[in-house]
């Protein structure tokens, strides 16, 4: 099994037409998802690549029966373009779009939750369930189906750590990128209940960094929820106090956020922490035992 | 974003909230000039984007020219916390009451505006709220809705302002919150909340943060950047488009992604390394974009050796090869250089490195491996 996207995702790719939605939406179908629709304004029945594009996601999702929509517009459109799906009653959108503001991030959150989508990202590299569907923009060829769940705020860390345990002769249940934005629409717990209920999930491996509290809120829930291992790795223990390193949302503000804290609160709750990204892999190999 | 108090005051007075007459001055004479149209006594203060300004000596009051003029010479080019004061905002003397505390910030955690209020602001506020929490009261603000009323009655009743004072202070406490949401803020906090002597509500204080992501929507705004306060070498980057932060050590770093990156970091750390920065080239492998990379971190002289980390995913590695190798043509770098090139085509960018034959490269293909050998090449 997987979680969020798989052999029943229809998906659905709003800025298809741009440079980089063309690109990554034949890539995704390439892999096997099967993508059945694109939503541009103004260029509605056209096609890219024999994939129909319409002018509405509200069109879109009648002609094609899309259940999951993919962000690709610009940030100044993109939570228009969210609200627009969440409009037309798409259950999954995952937003690979950099730059939203914060204020369009929160109102976005906060009526979203109200409703019956699931928004995954921004700012995030997507969710590849290995061997049934990719979307977004994680490099699949690295990846083969397995066990282990994967949850990160960051990509190419997500990529460097999946290939370690890949390395190891792990597989992926799922791997899910839930961005390093301030306000993700899916937070770790969020992702990791879905794993949790997955029965082929064995391991789940989150893969955090600094800012926020969204990893020690993570950690009290796997204390009280969660009945597998978790395995975690934090990113930014030599980040400087009040410096943006890269990500909107990785900020250590004044005492809070730093990766020291948030390493301690998971591991004072029973969640094993690797010091590197190879460590991660060591501790993999410990926990379900040696694969290669 | 971080704004000086005085561009704070700019957006406050554009929303209604009431602050006291002042005029920003960036010289001695600018400095008395404003006081004395200002009318005795002034309060003088350093502009710096850091707290704990009053207790540095960066504000002074100043009753006559001649006492303006020492205290604006005095402050005007001041040392506080790292920030060297260049600009000064000289403000009308209030008449003070009581001292209150005002904020709005994003909540991440709840994913909600939250407004704070407390009777003791002024210094320490930070020390009064860990010694008696009930004395900073908060809720959170449903951003669908927006600022009610009720949301001002109720902080303002919890938090034991006085009858008189109820009302003015919610009004207050809305107008902020238009601050926060219209201009896209982060953070708007008043400290000290002033309470005068004729019972007025005053901001005589503002720390405003912008949401970068947000600024085309605010054009007036991006004007306002204060290049001063930035360390040049990350406004080099920063025009070149790179997202460049300066550490304090002598390895230099380069990858892409932001959250490797940071591991990178790390990982030079444990090696028993010192970072010099944090530079994410993104998903570029451009010569261009790799050579304005490494022409910035080499702009810093604590550099004596560099990381390039790259785990290329949809990048391949053969083109960051070529980008490396023509950037190495172009650059010409006198420190060794370590890169570590793992992920999509890595085997055949390591060849084309390997027969570029460049001086003082060398290629590692873990990330562990990279990070102990650039630490040993940077002594």
């Amino acid at each position: 099994m997987a979680v969020l996207v798989d052999r029943d995702t229809r998906l659905c790719v709003a800025g298809i037409t741009g440079r980089e939605g063309t690109f990554h939406t034949l890539r995704n179908r390439d892999y096997g998802t099967n993508v059945v629709s694109g939503v541009t304004p103004g260029k509605g029945g056209q096609d890219v690549d024999g994939i129909p594009v319409f002018d509405t996601f509200h069109t879109a999702v009648a002609e094609t029966g899309a259940n999951t929509a993919m962000i690709f517009v610009p940030p100044r459109f993109a939570a228009d373009s969210i609200l627009e799906a969440e409009d037309a009653g798409i259950e999954l959108i995952v937003a690979i779009t950099e730059g939203i503001p914060a204020h369009d991030e929160l109102r976005v959150y906060n009526h979203l939750r109200r409703g019956g989508s699931r928004l995954v990202g921004p700012n995030c590299p997507g969710i590849l369930s290995p061997g049934k569907a990719n979307v977004g923009i994680i490099p699949a060829q690295f990846f083969k189906e397995g066990n282990v769940g994967l949850v990160s705020r960051s990509g190419t860390l997500t990529y460097q750590i999946g290939n370690e345990l890949a390395q190891r002769g792990f597989g992926n249940s799922s791997i899910v990128g839930i961005g390093g934005d301030p306000v993700p629409g899916s937070s770790f717990i969020d992702i990791i209940a879905l794993f949790e209920a997955d029965p082929e999930t064995e391991l789940i491996v989150m893969c955090g960094e600094i800012g926020g509290s969204a990893e020690e809120e993570a950690a009290e829930y796997i204390a009280e929820k969660v009945s597998g291992p978790v395995l975690a790795y934090i990113a930014g223990f030599t980040a400087p106090p009040g410096k943006t390193m890269g990500h909107a949302g990785a900020i250590v503000s004044g005492s809070k956020g730093t990766a020291a804290a948030k390493a301690e609160a998971l591991e004072a709750r029973g969640v094993r922490v690797g010091r590197n990204p190879t460590q991660v892999a060591d501790v993999a190999v410990e926990i379900l035992g040696a694969r290669v | 974003m971080d704004l000086l108090e005085y561009q704070g005051k700019q957006l406050f007075r554009k929303h209604g909230v009431p602050v006291p007459d002042g005029a920003h001055a960036d010289s001695v004479r600018g400095a008395v000039d404003a006081a004395e149209e200002l009318g005795f006594p002034v309060v003088i203060k350093a502009q710096v984007q850091i707290g704990g300004r009053g207790k540095a000596g960066g504000i002074k009051v100043a009753n006559d020219p001649e006492e303006a003029k020492r205290h604006a010479e005095a402050i005007l080019g001041m040392d506080i916390r790292g920030f060297t004061v260049h600009e000064l905002y000289v403000e009308k003397a209030s008449s003070i009451d009581e001292e209150y505390y005002a904020a709005i910030v994003f909540d991440r955690s709840a994913k909600k505006p939250m407004v704070m209020l407390s009777r003791m602001g002024g210094m320490d506020v930070e020390e009064v709220a860990e010694r008696d929490p009930e004395a900073m009261r908060m809720l959170h603000v449903d951003p669908l809705i927006g600022f009610q009323h009720f949301h001002g009655r109720r902080l303002a009743f919890e938090a034991g302002i006085a009858p008189d004072l109820i009302r003015p202070v919610g009004t207050m406490l809305g107008k902020l919150y238009d601050v926060f949401e219209e201009e896209d803020a982060t953070l708007v906090e008043v400290n000290p909340l002033l309470v005068t002597s004729e019972r007025e509500v005053v901001a005589l204080d503002a720390k405003v943060t912008i949401d970068g992501n947000a600024l085309y929507r605010h054009p007036d705004l991006a004007e306002l950047r204060d290049v001063s306060a930035e360390d040049p070498q990350e406004r080099m980057a920063k025009e070149r488009g790179l997202t460049y932060v300066k550490l304090d050590g002598n390895v230099g770093i380069l990858g892409n992604g932001a959250g490797l990156v940071m591991s990178t970091l790390d990982v030079v750390a444990q090696a028993g390394g010192r970072p010099a920065n944090f530079l994410d080239a993104g998903g570029g492998s451009k010569a261009e974009a790799i050579t304005s990379a490494v022409e910035v971190i080499l702009s810093d002289e604590k550099v004596s050796a560099v990381l390039f980390n790259i785990f290329g995913g949809i990048t391949r590695c053969d083109e960051v090869a070529k980008g490396l190798i023509e950037a190495f043509r172009q650059v010409e770098p006198e420190v060794p250089f370590v890169v570590r090139l793992d992920g999509t085509n890595d085997e055949e960018g390591r060849r084309l490195l390997a027969e570029a034959e460049l001086p003082n490269v060398h290629t590692e293909a873990t990330m562990l491996g990279a990070a102990e050998r650039v630490v040993e090449l940077a002594g």
